[in-house]
């Protein structure tokens, strides 16, 4: 017969199995530096234990852990503020390269490097957005998540998210737009 | 006029719904390109040994350099007191020394006062004393 503890450390490691590669993927997205993300996924899903026992589930488990990640990457970049080499964008890989992964799916060549191109315009976009405006655009586009889970993940009210998503947006088609 | 109007306006939308539909495409592509780019990292062997074998090593490095750090400053701090308390003992000679001259001066000096004060008293004969004083000084001399 299994102890609490004994389910409670099961339930958690299953959250881990199914939540870890979207918690890295939107770190990997919010960062561009592989290092990073993992360190601060492992750093997210540490806390997440250590208060496992006080999530109460009035959120799905995705959004209490995304939540966390959000807190963890603007601390880090508040951190980062205070460092003077924080221009030189240490690890991050280029956006050329970051823009590189394509599924081929069924384009021609020359498609394919077209994509390639708008990919990295909006990865130009997304640099150049604000902390806010970019982890709402990638929970948005890239998570693909609903406004009312943004809002209850950032802790922002749904009208402020759609406001931040409006703004993220007409970056990324002043920049796209200003390639076609 | 009508027609035109209206043709303009379809036209104008049909761009509209054109641009709609090709930011739509690029998002996409974007959100393809970074599932695909993070799986692909997330699926890469992670140097987990080498990384913690880093991390002991950066331990040992400094906990060694503490240690220096540590001998360093004991023994620095037990010579420093050691230097003092040696400068000390000299000093504590030099000053006994210095109050044994002193004495030394000082007995020499009184012994040296006490002589001429003998001398003194010796010569100083009253006048009336000199006939008798030198028939001592003759009595002496033979």
């Amino acid at each position: 017969m299994a102890t609490a503890e004994e389910i409670a450390a099961q339930e958690f490691s299953s959250i881990v199995q199914s939540h870890r590669p979207q918690i890295f993927r939107f770190l990997l997205a919010s960062t561009r530096d592989y290092d990073l993300a993992e360190t601060l996924t492992q750093e997210c899903f540490l806390k997440a234990h250590r208060n496992w026992s006080s999530f109460r589930g009035d959120s799905s488990a995705m959004t209490w852990l995304m939540r966390i990640a959000i807190n963890l990457q603007k601390d880090h970049w508040r951190n980062r503020r205070m460092q003077f080499w924080r221009l030189t964008q240490t690890n991050a890989v280029e956006m050329d390269v970051a823009s590189e992964w394509l599924p081929s799916g069924e384009r021609s060549a020359e498609q394919k490097l077209l994509a390639q191109e708008q990919v990295a315009h909006v990865w130009q976009a997304v640099k150049g957005l604000s902390e806010r405006q970019r982890t709402v655009f990638l929970l948005r586009y890239v998570e693909e998540q609903e406004l009312s889970e943004i809002a209850r993940a950032t802790g922002l009210s749904e009208g402020t998210v759609k406001a931040h998503l409006s703004r993220a947006l007409a970056k990324v088609r002043t920049e796209l737009g200003g390639q076609r | 006029m009508n027609w035109k109007a209206e043709f303009g306006e379809k036209t104008e939308q049909a761009e509209l719904e054109a641009q709609e539909a090709a930011l739509k495409q690029e998002l996409s592509d974007f959100r393809m390109s970074v599932h695909a780019w993070s799986d692909s990292v997330y699926s890469r062997p992670r140097p987990v040994f080498k990384a913690t074998a880093h991390r002991v090593w950066q331990r040992a490095a400094g906990w060694a350099l503490v240690c220096v750090l540590m001998v360093g400053g004991v023994s620095g701090g037990l010579f420093e007191r050691q230097h003092q308390q040696q400068m000390a003992r000299i000093e504590a000679a030099r000053q006994a020394e210095q109050q044994r001259l002193a004495a030394e001066q000082r007995v020499r000096e009184e012994e040296e006062f006490l002589a001429k004060v003998d001398s003194d008293v010796s010569r100083e004969v009253p006048s009336a004393m000199e006939p008798l004083a030198t028939l001592m000084a003759e009595d002496e001399a033979r």
